[in-house]
Formats: structure tokens, sequence, C-alpha cells
């Protein structure tokens, strides 16, 4: 059986690139992919997790189908949002979107 | 299964969730210039259920319902009372706004983030309190974003969802680390199952994280200027006071009752977070002429004061850090309430637009007195008062130096509140006669200021009851 820290190794990798996804790329969908990366890699923790500690106990995949829910429902509201802020722009990079300023 | 305590764990929630269906098959029925009477339904049927569940819904000895999910006690049940007079307020405030007063929607929006703001305060269990934090946010970055012909306001939903998307991921990334560290998702399991060592110190890091974003803490707070300016107002004051009322329900349930074994670390921690927040808060304020963005600093260095008490880790810190929380709801509710009675009819938010505003409408004005003074933290006012029993708390768990730079940061605070008052009291409309521009004030805004008016005084003058039901709040933590 393959030793659960690879999981947590993969699980850590993907985090990473999936907050860097999200510091660095300056489009809005691309930085929406990114917190997407970040979620996954959580489900996978949370799977190996549960896999590998006590399997009799459901909390850790029921943990994971409820942040499958979530993400689904954040991602929708963050892509109307992109829509919204593209009718009145014409752009969707987050750099160019900048009235406010302190 | 379903018993009688189960039921009363969650009765404002379910009481919520009957509002937002009536309003939701009420709102087609009514013609579009009676819409915005949404509003008097939705805050006099908050205030109802306020009153079914403090006289049905009173917490006996805490208790875990629905398996675990949720804690039934005095602590997340005066949070819920609190959440639920703010959203009352926010709702009478939101229907004087031409753009979302006259959309079912708003109102909807709002309530359901309200339910996920109660559940965020009395979540037994890692899982709930996840699904509770998303539920406060999306309808709130809807809401930030809602005025769609409005490019400030499409801007300030898009940085609010992205800030929060990405923090409440790297909070969910902590979560699943600590469930994998114990076993276990239930909060109050969790003590005792931890090892000291870098890899706690990095989850309890990865957790501040998602809650700094929610309470708008220092390296965490580039959203909150620009929200705050450019969503529409009501939902601005929504954000600052109930959003980040949720967000120190969390963080004292989760740190006080999982975490007291790592104290001096988190601690520090917290301690270094609210001096940085209180002394950058206040010194970003002072250069702001745009009243809205005023007050989002100020919001800023007030999670600053509020943690002082979360440091102290002692039942008179959590009580203070309840108290803290009553007072400024009523508080900054009331400064955003009376942003928007002034911006309503003249259209102007700057602090120079200000000018001559004691003549145009005293009462108005007296108002502007009342929560900026306590904003400031003057006696006879509510915010005098909480700051001193946090205040209290800090000292008494020995950290003297981060009293005194919020002594001193409450005093670089009371030179920006001074000086939008001086607009307001001492400058004269320039080259007008105040008598011909008077500010009109309607009835939901009467009703609603006065209440928070009053609200505010009580509060720091008769503060006895007020501070034995947080202490009673805050009892169930130890």
């Amino acid at each position: 059986m393959v030793p659960l820290s690879w999981y947590l190794i993969f699980a850590a990798a993907l985090f990473s690139i999936g907050l860097f996804g999200v510091l660095s790329r300056r489009n809005a969908v691309a930085i929406l992919l990114g917190v997407e990366l970040m979620l996954n890699s959580v489900n996978i923790n949370l799977a190996a997790f549960w896999r590998y500690g006590d399997v009799s106990q459901m909390a850790g995949q029921v943990f994971a189908i409820i942040v499958f829910a979530v993400a689904a429902a954040e991602v929708a509201v963050g892509l109307a949002l992109v829509i919204s802020v593209y009718r009145r722009r014409n752009t969707v990079v987050a750099d160019e979107i900048n009235m406010m300023k302190w | 299964m379903f018993t009688p305590t189960v039921f009363a764990s969650i009765l404002p929630e379910i009481l919520i969730l009957v509002i937002a269906l009536l309003v939701l098959v009420v709102e087609p029925f009514w013609k579009e210039e009676k819409r915005r009477n949404v509003g008097w339904l939705v805050a006099g049927s908050l205030l109802l259920a306020m009153v079914i569940s403090f006289l049905f819904g009173q917490p006996g000895e805490p208790t875990a319902t629905l398996g675990g999910m949720v804690r039934f006690d005095w602590l997340g049940f005066f949070f819920k009372q609190l959440f639920m007079f703010a959203a009352a307020v926010t709702a009478l405030l939101l229907m004087e706004n031409e753009k979302v007063g006259r959309r079912g929607e708003a109102y909807l929006l709002m309530l359901a983030s309200l339910i996920g703001m109660n559940l965020m305060a009395s979540a037994g269990d890692l899982v709930m309190l996840y699904l509770a934090i998303e539920t406060t946010s999306i309808p709130l970055y809807v809401l930030a974003g809602f005025m769609l012909a409005d490019e400030k306001s499409t801007e300030a939903g898009f940085k609010y969802l992205l800030f929060g998307a990405m923090t409440s991921a790297v909070m969910l990334y902590g979560f699943s680390l600590l469930f994998g560290f114990t076993g276990t998702t239930d909060i109050y399991q969790l003590i005792g199952k931890l090892q000291p060592g870098i890899a706690t110190f990095g989850v309890l890091a990865l957790i501040l994280v998602g809650i700094g974003f929610k309470v708008s803490v220092v390296p965490f707070h580039f959203w909150a200027p620009d929200v705050y300016e450019g969503a529409p107002t009501p939902v601005a004051g929504f954000l600052s006071t109930a959003s980040k009322a949720a967000g120190f329900a969390v963080l004292i349930r989760l740190f006080f009752v999982a975490f007291p074994d790592f104290a001096p670390s988190w601690t520090l921690a917290l301690a270094i977070l609210s001096a940085v927040t209180m002394t950058v808060g206040n010194l970003l304020a002072l250069p702001q002429t745009n009243i809205k963005r005023l007050l989002a600093f100020s919001s800023i260095s007030h999670a600053g004061y509020a943690l002082i008490g979360a440091v102290a880790l002692s039942q008179l810190g959590a009580a203070s850090v309840v108290f803290y929380l009553a007072a400024y709801i009523l508080t900054n509710l009331l400064a955003f309430g009376i942003v928007m009675a002034f911006s309503r009819v003249t259209g102007l938010e700057d602090l120079k637009d200000y000018s001559g505003m004691s003549r145009r409408s005293p009462w108005l004005a007296l108002m502007m007195l009342a929560a900026f003074l306590s904003l400031a933290g003057m006696p006879p006012f509510g915010g005098f008062v909480a700051k001193v029993f946090v205040f209290a708390a800090g000292i008494q768990a020995g950290y003297v130096w981060l009293v005194v730079i919020g002594i001193l940061n409450s005093i670089v605070g009371v030179y920006y509140y001074l000086n939008a008052l001086k607009y307001v009291y001492l400058f004269r409309m320039p080259e007008q006669d105040e008598e011909n521009h008077p500010v009109p004030l309607t009835r939901p805004y009467v009703i609603a200021l006065a209440v928070l008016a009053i609200g505010v005084i009580l509060i720091g003058t008769v503060f006895a009851p007020w501070f034995s039901w947080s202490d009673a709040a805050a009892l169930n933590l130890f």
C-alpha cells in the first residue's frame, strides 16, 4: 500500500501550485482555477486521512463531500461576478480592475 | 433524535428560514413601487423571531445537539440575538436604498448570510464551521456586487470574492490537517490530541488566515476599504458589524476551547496582530477624505482593540470581547446609518460635504456626535465601557505593552473622529444658507437610528446587565 505521506506531499504540492496561481496570475478566471486546485488538495488530504485513520468514522468523507458542494457554489458565484465585471469593464484582468485604491 | 432541545438549539435559524421563504412568496405579488415594504416585513419578523427565540430558545447547561454539529449555549445564543438585531436594522436601512431596497433578493441574501452567521456562532464541529463560514460569505459576495450598473459595486463584489475564496481555502487546508492530526472534527474533542511542534503551529497559522480575513486584521485587511466603499452602504454596515462579530465568535470558541494548551504561542501571535491592526488601521484612517473609507479603516482598528480581549485568554477576556462587539455593532451601524441618511438626500460621501450638517439637520448631527464619540471611546457612550473592559482584560493577563499601544491608538482615533465632527459642527456650507438645504429623514431611518442611538447610550450607562450577559456567554467557554 502506498504510504500516507505520499498523499500528503502530493496534496501539499497541489495546494502550493494553487496558491501560487492565485497570487501570481492576473486573469480572474485563472485565479478561480487556482482556488479550485487549493480546494481539491484539501479533498485529497481529507480522503487520505480518512482512509488511513479510523475508517468507521465518516467525518472525513462527509467533510470532503461538503467541500465539493461549497466549491461548486463558490465558483458559480465567482464566475457570475466575473461576468458582471466584464460587462462593465470589458476586462477580466485583475490588475486593471482598480478604480478604488488607498 | 429530534427532541425539544434540538429544536430549541436551531430555533433562530428555523425562524429565519421561514422569514426568507415568506419574502420569496410575498415579494412577486407586490407591485414594484411597494416592494420596499419587504424591508418592514423582514425587520418586523426578525424582531418577532428574536422575541420567540428569547422566550423558547434559551439554553440551559451547554449541550451538543445534532450529533455535535451545533453547540447550544449562552455564547451562541447571545451572538445570535446580536446578529438578528443587526440584520433587522440593516433591513430598515436597505429599504431606503433606491437601487437595492426594491429587490426582494437583497433581503433574501441577507437572511441567508444571517443563517450562516448564527451557525458560525454555535458551530461545534469543523465541518459545520466551514459550511457556516461559506454560507455567510457567499451571499455577502453577491450583496457586495449587487448594483450591477455601478462599476464600484461590481468591483467590490469581485475583490471580496477573490480574497474570500483564497483565504477560506487556506483555512480549509488547515482544517483538513487538523482532522488528520487528531482523527476528529469535533471542536470539543480536539483538546489534548495535538502534539506541540512546528506542524501544529503551521495549522494554527493557516486557520488564523481565514479568521483574520473575516475579522479583517491587518495582513488580510486589503479587501475591507475597497469593499466598504463600493458595496451598497447598508451592506457595508452589515459586513463591518455582524460579519466581523461572527468571525470573532469563531475565533474565541475555536481557540479558547480547542487550543488553550498552545496558548503562549498563539496569544503572542494574536497580540502582535492586534498591535499591528490597531496601528495600521488608525494611521491609514488619518488621511482619508471619503467617509466610508474612513469608517472602513476605523473598523479595521476596532478589530485590533477587540483582539486584546482574545489575547487575554481569560473569562474576563472573552466577556470583554463579547461586550466590545455588542457595543461596536450598535455604534458602527449607527455611523453607517447616518452616512446612508445623509448621502440618500445629498448623494455625497466626502468629509467636506458634511460642512454645516449641524444646521441642516440638528438631530442627525447629534446622533453622529454620539456614534463618533462612541467609536472614539468617550464616556458616556458604549465604546468607552467596551474599551475599558478590553484593556482591563489585557492588563489582568499581563499584556501591559499591548494595552499601552491600544491607549495610544485610541488617542490617534480621537483625532480623526473629531476631525469629522469638526466639519459637522464648526464649518458652514460654502456660500449657501443651510436653512435651504435640510436633510429630511424618512420613517425607517428615524426608527433605526433612534433605536441605535438609544442603544449606544444605554450600553454605555446601564452596562451591568449587558456585561453580565457577556459574562454568562464567556463562562460557557471554560
